[in-house]
């Protein structure tokens, strides 16, 4: 297999204060192939959205640190770069886009120029080059009158718009890699699918490959080459994503994949998994989905499972499998 | 009727597209719409002509007394009447604005420039350089004001506009620092500014190009609420002797050379021009702010 795009090595982020550490990623071990995408599922509070920050050395401090770990991009150790040149990767080799297309829109800029500053940013073009170039991007993203979009505000466009205005300005710089963090959550179904075509289309296109995050499996199936799936702030499983929903072994995969409404099935109640996430200040000793868990035994209350290579390419962290 | 409905509607949700407009110029139309504010604006720039042309209107100087037509009712040589020294009310009423409207506006622009900055950076970068700042405005603000300016003007032996204004510089950005680092680090959670990290905007640019913009809102009550205060500080203060001598005329002065049974039951001429003044001046600043606070407020937009 070729050399991997991103390399994620037993990353941990805590927050930390005075009376309690929590520890929102711990030791999460990830990689990502040129050109691919991973899907990164989990309930809320499993740290996902964490650890795409943590990524990108967005962490809000000072609370929150990365403790340890390594991020090899491109064969660089994002964690060992200065602020200064960590911000020449962001936007450039690397770019994200949000759950929220409503919020993140700076309301008082216009759309152009919103994008128009990446091109400015990191390839140092003049104003007038980057709105022409802006159009390109728009046009390239789906808008037909992308000349009058550039010159119109956020609240002048819907969700779904705004979304496809957050790809545009997220791809200005072909980036290597984009992490998508909930990306479809805030839109509706109609709209989810045009924006996951056109993320596909955009991965075709340049070769870039996505980072994933969403507790939708049907994106995923539908978006995802390899599969990770989060619990408490480690990785409990990850194959790629035919072997996933083949065969899961996790019994947490396993509840997630019944828990997903079929429509010819005629069940009364919907699969539900009991109980919630733990907090992250204060996970239950040895297996943390243990509480859950049906299978839970004794020993699983008692010992943190390893992360374990099942079949070829298939980790797993349990040890009843 | 439904037809009549169908129509009104559409001509109304035709009439309502907003097409292009920046977030400037609608906000301008909302201003526009707000009578207070508008009223509020017309007062303000009418008391600033008025007293910035004061030559215009009276060729008295509000610093050369009448010494045989003290006390004098209003005439018509001095249609406000002259004070006990002889002044003439009207020319100390017009030239007196000037110094009210100084204090006040240097007020309102620490507060706009200095505030905004200071907020800025402590509540941007928070840590220990948000901690560190807000100490120092801590200090500023539980500094005792009263005290100061006696301390000032016994070391420089005078009393005057030019301390007054020193005084004003000093201690009128320290709240709407405070103020501004909340209202930053409100913005700091929001996705567009971190989404202007991703994009490798540095903090400088995060601050200003992101961030600025969008507090023009709560900062134009901040500064309001600064002009206004301090309109009313001036007069406060050169009412209990602390502020200006009694040789600049002062809206503050002249309600203190007033301050007496005699002036205040027989003169209105005397106190009751200043007064309103002050109280028009006031007023028209707080409608202004809260006009523009409606109208750059983003939960109002279409």
């Amino acid at each position: 297999m070729a050399e991997p795009l991103l390399k994620v090595r037993n990353l941990k982020t805590y927050f930390i204060s005075k009376h309690s550490q929590v520890k929102a990623v711990d030791g999460v071990d990830f990689e990502v192939q040129p050109g691919k995408v991973l899907g990164i599922v989990g309930e809320s509070g499993s740290g996902k959205s964490m650890t795409s920050l943590s990524l990108m050395r967005l962490v809000p401090g000072p609370q929150g640190r990365i403790v340890e770990g390594e991020v090899t991009f491109e064969g660089t150790d994002l964690l060992k770069l200065t602020e200064r040149q960590m911000s020449d990767v962001r936007g450039n080799r690397m770019g994200m886009i949000f759950q929220e297309p409503m919020t993140a829109l700076n309301p008082v800029l216009k759309v152009g120029e919103q994008i128009g500053e990446v091109l400015i940013r990191h390839r140092k073009l003049s104003k007038a080059e980057a709105k022409k170039q802006s159009i390109g991007l728009l046009r390239s993203v789906g808008f037909p009158r992308a000349e009058q979009i550039v010159d119109e505000y956020p609240h002048q466009l819907s969700g779904g718009m705004r979304q496809r205005a957050m790809i545009a300005m997220a791809m200005a710089c072909q980036p290597k890699l984009l992490i998508a963090d909930e990306p479809t959550t805030a839109l509706d179904v109609t709209i989810q699918a045009q924006v996951l075509d056109l993320m596909k289309s955009l991965k075709n296109k340049n070769g870039t490959a996505i980072i994933l995050i969403t507790h939708d499996l049907g994106v995923i199936a539908e978006m995802a080459d390899d599969v990770v799936v989060m619990y408490g702030g480690q990785v409990v499983e990850s194959a790629t994503a035919d072997a996933v929903f083949d065969d899961p072994l996790h019994p947490y995969t396993k509840a997630l994949m019944e828990s997903i409404p079929v429509i010819d099935q005629d069940r009364d109640r919907l699969a539900s998994i009991p109980g919630t996430v733990p907090s992250a200040a204060n996970f239950p000793s040895g297996c943390r989905f243990a509480p859950r868990c049906t299978l839970a035994q004794e020993s699983c209350h008692q010992k943190m499972p390893e992360l374990r290579e099942l079949k070829p390419g298939h980790y797993v962290r349990c040890d009843l499998v | 009727m439904a037809a009549s409905v169908v129509s009104k509607a559409g001509v109304k949700s035709g009439g309502t597209v907003v097409k292009g407009k920046p977030p400037s110029r609608l906000a301008f139309e909302r201003f526009m719409r707000n009578p207070l504010a508008v009223a509020g604006a017309i007062i303000l720039l009418a008391i600033i002509f008025i007293t910035v042309g004061a030559p215009l209107f009276t060729h008295y100087s509000p610093s050369v007394i009448d010494i045989m037509n003290t006390n004098a009712p209003p005439s018509a040589a001095h249609p406000l009447g002259t004070d006990p020294s002889g002044y003439d009310n009207l020319a100390r009423l017009l030239y007196g604005g000037r110094v009210d409207l100084t204090v006040a506006f240097s007020a309102g622009v620490m507060t706009l420039v200095i505030g905004t900055i200071y907020g800025g950076i402590s509540g941007y970068f928070g840590g220990w350089i948000d901690n560190l700042m807000m100490r120092f405005v801590d200090v500023m603000l539980n500094f005792p004001f009263v005290v100061f300016i006696l301390f000032l003007e016994a070391v420089f032996n005078t009393s005057g506009e030019l301390l007054l204004i020193t005084v004003v510089v000093l201690t009128s950005w320290p709240a709407s620092g405070r103020f501004m680092r909340g209202v930053f680090i409100q913005l700091r959670q929001q996705d567009f500014v971190i989404g202007a990290t991703t994009i490798g905007a540095g903090a400088w640019r995060t601050i200003f190009r992101h961030m600025l913009p969008n507090t023009v809102g709560t900062l134009s009550v901040l500064v309001s609420f600064a002009v206004a205060g301090y309109v009313g500080l001036e007069a406060a203060l050169t009412f209990i002797g602390l502020g200006l001598p009694l040789s600049v005329a002062s809206w503050g002065g002249m309600l203190s050379e007033a301050s007496n049974y005699t002036a205040m039951t027989t003169q209105p001429y005397l106190w009751l021009p200043p007064a309103i003044m002050i109280v028009l001046t006031i007023l028209s600043v707080n409608f202004i702010g809260d006009g523009l606070r409606d109208a750059f407020d983003p939960q109002m937009r279409s």
